[in-house]
């Protein structure tokens, strides 16, 4: 496979979201607008490109039977970086996604890429594909959480154009639920064509 | 590369190493981000305190005291002065009743009691029903009014306060965080 297909493969063919479908929590709880969805996937790409690096390089080092605990002990360091850094830089957007950017460390996409790619290919090529799962994670939430805005409080980028409420359960969980199936569908429908 | 092999010894030996390197990275962006992390705190509650009441030269942050709010707790009080003379108090309040639990405001009061401005500091209410207290919308009714006439309670427990829609218990915590910050500040005697 050559690195851009590597590269692609997270947007489109392999999306984590709404093909792999892996990370649904924070992706059902943090997208309530376009800015949150933007922040919590730029988030998890870092500690993504982070710990696909450190864990294709230290793959070789790494005995077999405790591989699980390396790699999150890996991704937790990672994810507790980013803590720090957004508390200290970003209070606003951390206070908005609290509790979701340590869960980063229970994300299913983390894990998955560690075990899945980066313990068996190279440094280069985790990188790479690390780059394309995060951003097609952000794509996703992004998409996810302007959706959600524009219809439910009637703004985009806390830019209010619709005077008004917006129809509120877009807001609340089971907009999430609703949007996203429709998003899968939608990359479903264009997949099968 | 060969694989390391999963005896006892390269099992522990690995994952010590890892732990280690893990827990000097982490422990040297502590110390990076540790500033930047106390300077925006700071700044935010500094920010919260200059909406809520009128121009002050003096640092409300350092003579910050706490008075007893009666129900076994205490809330920090920021007087606000010009010249040595109390223009107003910045109340640190909260609340445990919001629809999400704990709802923290700062309110500020002139020496007279009544409320100057309001912020909302944290709260993890509904979005877009809830966190409409924090618009002026809500929030700004209170201005200028004075709790011993003016009843902290909704409209739809008698009381004159406009409720957010669909967003009663909400807008009932809002009024309990204020009510509990009047009450405290009469009770310490600042009049």
């Amino acid at each position: 496979m050559n690195q851009m297909q590597n590269f692609t493969k997270g947007f489109f063919k392999e999306n984590p979201i709404l093909v792999l479908v892996l990370g649904c929590c924070p992706t059902l709880a943090t997208t309530s607008s376009c800015l949150n969805g933007l922040g919590m996937g730029i988030a998890t790409t870092f500690v993504l490109l982070g710990s696909n690096v450190v864990i294709s390089l230290l793959s070789g080092v790494i005995p077999d039977k405790v591989r699980i605990p390396s790699f999150i002990v890996v991704i937790a360091s990672f994810v507790t970086i980013v803590d720090l850094v957004m508390q200290a830089y970003v209070p606003d957007l951390y206070e908005t996604l609290g509790i979701f950017i340590p869960l980063i460390v229970v994300n299913c996409i983390v894990l998955g890429r560690a075990e899945a790619f980066a313990s068996k290919n190279s440094v280069w090529s985790s990188f790479v594909d690390g780059a394309g799962m995060g951003l097609g994670f952000t794509m996703a939430l992004g998409i996810l959480g302007a959706v959600r805005e524009i219809i439910g409080s009637g703004s985009i980028f806390g830019y209010k154009f619709i005077q008004g409420d917006g129809v509120l359960v877009f807001i609340l969980a089971p907009g999430a639920f609703i949007v996203l199936g429709y998003m899968i569908a939608l990359i479903n429908r264009i997949r099968r064509t | 590369m060969a694989k390391t092999e999963s005896t006892l010894k390269n099992m522990v030996l690995s994952l010590t190493l890892i732990a280690l390197g893990a827990s000097a990275c982490l422990g040297f962006v502590y110390e990076l981000t540790k500033g930047p992390i106390e300077l925006s705190i700071l700044n935010k509650k500094l920010e919260a305190i200059k909406q809520v009441v009128p121009e002050f030269n003096n640092n409300p942050d350092e003579e910050m005291f706490r008075l007893a709010t009666g129900e076994g707790d205490s809330l920090d009080i920021y007087p606000a002065k010009t010249d040595g003379v109390i223009t107003g108090y910045a109340v640190n309040t909260y609340t445990n009743s919001g629809f999400s639990g704990y709802i923290g405001l700062m309110a500020g009061f002139k020496p007279d009691g009544s409320i100057i401005n309001i912020t909302v500091l944290s709260q993890k209410e509904t979005p877009g029903l809830g966190t409409k207290m924090a618009d002026a919308e809500f929030k700004d009714q209170f201005n200028g009014k004075n709790p011993s006439d003016f009843q902290l309670k909704v409209k739809k427990d008698g009381g004159p306060v406009d409720a957010i829609t669909a967003a009663t218990i909400s807008s009932r915590a809002f009024c309990d965080a204020v009510q509990r910050a009047y009450n405290t500040l009469q009770k310490g005697g600042s009049k």
